[in-house]
Parts: structure tokens; sequence; C-alpha cells
């Protein structure tokens, strides 16, 4: 069985479609690529599948719909790391972090168990935010802001991640590290990953299927393999995208 | 995922978790001491000074004997203390208390440090439905003072309610401008209402530009336990979900994705403070700023997590509010003021303080 299940997903703003009737899943141990130009509805994908925007269709976890999932428990099974991050109050990045426990022990009786000492520890350790453990989310760079949340996620110990723009505001050093450390992530049984993701290099290296959208609805799903066929990605983005690449990678020869 | 040259200094100097009691986010037993007894020093203030002074071992012995319940010493001052000063300071500090507390959490839910009650106008929404209570005599048979409360309650939840789906509306994120724009529009609406309830109020007119103006002379004791009631169980459900609004207070959509129920904790806190807002503007009128004042101090001390600006708005509120209604009746004495103008007076200065920082913040 599938551990996650898009079906017939469609998602309107008034008249507009941004979603239209897309539908894929995602196996135990993939990592599926969302891929598309602006505006194809990716992240509205993302936000759908978080219960944030209202849509037609079903999201499916393990046999069972997710709209009757409590908050709590869908947390538990699915986490979201958004794009963008804007913080209010100068909270601590350990408080942050420790948020992401949230859903295993609501309430203001909960007590922080050795299991969730564990999974902060590790979303620290994985990181490498240790050093800034009690500095302001205020005063962070976008990518420690964004490591942070990261960290967050991680602490969360969802069963599948999906993550809008991962290496959205980080540098080349961390945009390697992070796609190595989500590999790693999965590679531990019962997991999978779905990440919105612009840079098709990245998406083809790392994903093992993709769906490619285009105005809302899918062109392709299924392997990585199917979107980077011949023509398809030429028509989606209307330019030749390998010729483009090739000719980047020359710079460097 | 920490770059190789990185890792090599990891060792001693990282700082590590809070481990055990080391790790409490709230304030341990010494500090609500210390609460406790700047508060009462400053109820026991208040209660000394005023148009007439009174020696502080006179009021030390008179309060005591009185919650001690025995024979109260027969000094000229032991009815200006027992039937004026002490009612009326005792419902000062638990209005400061209530409208503090629900400043915070308006703050918290709505992640911006501007929202209030009488900055977002549900105070005027509510003194709206405590004159419109008095101008067509709306009472429950028993309670006399229950419908001028229950009309201002729901003013104010129906006003939060419009409020937020109008700002939401023009703005999801809802800006610092947005809530300020939204707020003073609604206010001069509610407002220009009231003033037509006031013309045509004919008899009421009196009692009515009474809530406008927010005073808490000739408080009485019932008005006390009612201020008590309300603070007692809406705080206590406010501090049960300080965990989530930190959440809030970090990003709504963060909040949810934690695993938050979104919805029926927006609900929760806003009938909460609504509740809190309405008992406090039916007492006392509209009290400005004071919810907005206090968590901003707190915050400044305690640093954001609600486990700590709640109960330190609670304390801070009604010792601010105590030391503003000090200042409102010796200022000028003998002519006193309205304590609602010292508290706008501290209170827009700061709002525009706020106000300039946010926006060079940007």
């Amino acid at each position: 069985m599938a551990m996650l299940e898009v079906r017939n997903m469609t998602v309107a703003f008034g008249e507009r479609k941004v979603v239209d009737d897309v539908s894929f899943s995602l196996e135990e141990g993939r990592w599926l690529m969302l891929i598309g130009p602006n505006g194809a509805g990716k992240s509205t994908i993302v936000n759908a599948i978080a219960q944030s925007v209202d849509y037609t269709g079903q999201v499916i976890y393990r046999g069972e719909d997710v709209k009757r999932f409590k908050p709590t428990q869908l947390a538990r099974q699915i986490g979201i790391l958004s794009q963008n991050h804007s913080v209010g109050y100068g909270f601590t990045v350990e408080e942050v972090v420790r948020l992401g426990r949230y859903s295993y022990a609501p309430g203001i009786f909960s007590r922080h168990s050795d299991a969730d000492e564990e999974s902060v520890e590790r979303a620290l350790e994985l990181t490498g935010i240790r050093e800034l453990l009690h500095q302001s989310v205020l005063t962070l760079s976008g990518g420690e802001l964004q490591r942070t949340f990261l960290a967050q996620l991680l602490a969360q110990d969802p069963k599948i991640l999906i993550l809008d723009e991962p290496t959205n505001h980080l540098d080349l050093v961390y945009q390697k590290q992070t796609f190595a450390l989500i590999r790693e992530w999965l590679s531990q049984s019962g997991r999978a990953v779905i990440s919105v993701v612009h840079d098709l290099s990245l998406a083809r290296a790392y994903g093992t299927d993709a769906v490619l959208l285009q105005k809302g609805k899918s062109v392709t799903v299924g392997p990585i393999s199917s979107a980077f066929e011949p023509g398809t990605l030429d028509g989606v983005y209307s330019m030749d995208v390998a010729g483009w690449m090739r000719r980047m990678l020359s710079q460097w020869e | 995922m920490r770059p190789e040259s990185e890792d090599k200094r990891e060792g001693a100097s990282a700082p590590s978790l809070h481990k055990g009691a080391r790790r409490r986010e709230g304030f341990g037993p010494g500090a609500y001491l210390l609460f406790t007894a700047i508060l009462i020093a400053a109820l026991v203030l208040c209660v000394c000074v005023g148009s007439v002074s009174i020696p502080l071992m006179d009021t030390v012995r008179v309060i005591g004997a009185a919650i001690l319940k025995k024979p109260i010493p027969e000094i000229s001052a032991k009815s200006i203390i027992l039937s004026v000063r002490l009612p009326r300071v005792i419902c000062v500090a638990l209005t400061g208390a209530s409208l503090s507390i629900a400043g915070a959490a308006m703050q918290g839910l709505l992640k911006n440090p501007l929202a209030d009650g009488s900055t977002l106008g549900v105070s005027s929404g509510a003194s709206l439905g405590a004159a419109l209570a008095i101008a067509f005599g709306v009472s429950l048979p028993g309670l006399p003072f229950a419908g001028t409360m229950i009309m201002a309650m729901a003013f104010a939840f129906l006003s939060l309610i419009l409020i937020l789906s109008l700002a939401y509306r023009l703005d999801y994120s809802l800006s610092t401008s947005t809530i300020i724009l939204i707020g003073v529009i609604y206010s001069m609406f509610i407002n220009s209402v009231l003033s037509l309830v006031i013309t045509f109020s004919g008899d009421h007119l009196k009692s009515i530009t009474y809530w406008t103006m927010g005073s808490l002379a000739g408080s009485s004791y019932k008005n006390a336990l009612v201020l008590l009631a309300a603070m007692v169980i809406c705080a206590s459900i406010l501090l049960f979900h300080a965990r989530e609004l930190n959440a809030f207070a970090i990003g709504e959509d963060n909040a949810r994705h934690i695993g938050v129920n979104v919805k029926r904790v927006k609900l929760v806190v806003m009938i909460t403070v609504s509740v809190l807002i309405g008992v406090c503007v039916s007492i006392g009128g509209t009290i400005a700023f004071v919810g907005l004042v206090t968590p901003h101090m707190v915050r400044m001390i305690t640093g954001p997590n609600h486990k700590r600006i709640l109960p330190a708005s609670l304390f801070g509120g009604a010792t601010f509010l105590l030391l503003a209604d000090l200042v409102a009746r010796i200022l000028f004495n003998p002519i006193e003021l309205p304590i609602g103008v010292v508290t706008s007076f501290i209170g827009a200065l700061l709002f525009v303080n706020i106000f300039y920082q946010t926006r060079r913040g940007k």
C-alpha cells in the first residue's frame, strides 16, 4: 500500500483553478520531486496536503483520509517545511526547535520525555545549529532561520517530510549538506519525502519520482526519468532545458 | 550538515540543552513571591495615598482585621479605607490584570505587538454593547447588572470577529499598518453609533457617557467579585494555552504544521479575551492601552515565551493600573482625572514608539 496518495486534488481560488485534478502516490523510501515553472501549483499542493488550504479530492495516508486526522495525529505523520519564515518575536532557537515536539504532548501539564530530548538533540546535531541554541531567532540569517525550522521539523519526527524549497536560503555548502541529510533521513524504513525543487539538476540527482506540473495540471507522474524524457521539459518551460543546462555546465570545463 | 571546518570547533564551548529543573520555561516560586510582594505593596500604597492621607499602620491594621474577621479598630479613616478605597483599589488591580493578560494573549495570537482591545476597537465595541443595554434597559431577571455585562461581552466578541475577518481579507499576514488602520476606522464607526445612541438616550445620558470615559471610582465589592471570577476563569484558560500561543507567536502556519488545532485555539482565545474585555468595560468603561503597555514592558524583561509573559502580565498589569490610578487621583488633587486619561497618555507614547521600531525594523 502506498504511504501517501493524492487523489484528484483540485484547489480553486475563486474562479481560477490553481491545482487541477492532480493525482499521485508516494511509496516508502521514495523521494518525490514536485517540479514545474512558477505558478504551476507546486506550493499549493504542499499547502493542501498540510490542510492549510481547502481542496476537493482526497489525501490518503496509509489508507485513511487525512481530513479525519486530529491536527496532532497529522503532525506526527506528515511534517511540513514552509518556503518562508517570518518570526515576530525574539524566541530562542531552542524554544522554536522544542515546539516541534508539541504533537507528542500537547497541553500545559505535558512533561518532556526522554524521546523528546533525544529527538531534539538529534535534530540539533543533524542541522548543526547547536551553537545558536540560546540565540534569538530575530538575529539569525536567512540560512540559519531555515536550518532552525528544519531542526524543528526533524524534532517533530514525522514519517513523511514535505519540503517547500528546502534550500531556498542556503548557500552551496548547506544546500549539498541538506540534501545529503535528507537522503540519510530517508534511509530508515517507513519514511518518504516530497519536495518542491526549482533546481532541476538537484531534482534529477536526488529524486526517485517526479510530478511535473504546468498551470496546475500534471504533465507527467511517475519515476524521475519520466519527467526528463526528451522534449517533455522543453514544452513545459518553453525553452531548450537540456541545452541551457549543458551551456551552464560548460562554464566549468 | 555542519561544514567540516566547524565540526572541529564543536566541543566544550557549545551551549547545551537545559536539563531537568534548569529547563523550566515558566517562573519559579521565588518570582511569584516577588510579584505578590510588589503587588501588595502597591495595593497598600494606593489605599494610603489620596485626597486624605492615611497612615500606613492604620491601613494595615484595618485591612488585616477585616481579612482575619477580628474587631476592626475604631479609627476615623476606617470607612474611607473599607468602603471607598479598598473596593476601588481591588477593582483597579483586577481590571489591570485582566486587560493585560487579554492584551498579551491577543499579541501572541495575532503575532503583532500592537494588538490590544483598544487598538483593535474591541473595547469600543464592548462599550457600544453596554450603552445599548443601558439605553434599551436590557437586563436579566434577578441580575440587574448582568444585562450590560453580557451585551458588552457579546459586542466585544462580535467586534473581534468583524475586525479580524476584515483585516484578514485585506492582508493575510495582519501587518501592523493593517491592524492600526482597521482599528482606527472601526473605532470611529463605533463612536459615531455611540454618539447616536447617546443623542437619543435621554434619561440614560449620564450613565452612558460614563462608559466612554473609563473610571473605577465608586466600584463596589460586588464589582470586585465579578471581576475576580472572570479573571480566575479566563486567565486559567489562557495559561492552559501558553504553548499554543507561543506557536501562534512564531507563526500561524507553523502552529498548524506542528499539530496545533488552529481553529479551536483561535476561537477559545478570542472568546476568553472578549469575556475579559466585556466584563472590564461593563464595570470600568474603556480604559485604553493597558493591554498594550504591560505586555510590552513585561516582554522586554521576560522574553516572548507565554509561559512567562501571561503570569507576569497579570501581576504587572495589576501593579501598572494601580499606579496609573494613583497618579490620576493625586496629580491635580482635589480634581480627579479619569484613569483612562493617564493610561492613554502613557499608552499613546508607547504605541508610537513600538510602531516606529517595527517600521524601522523593516
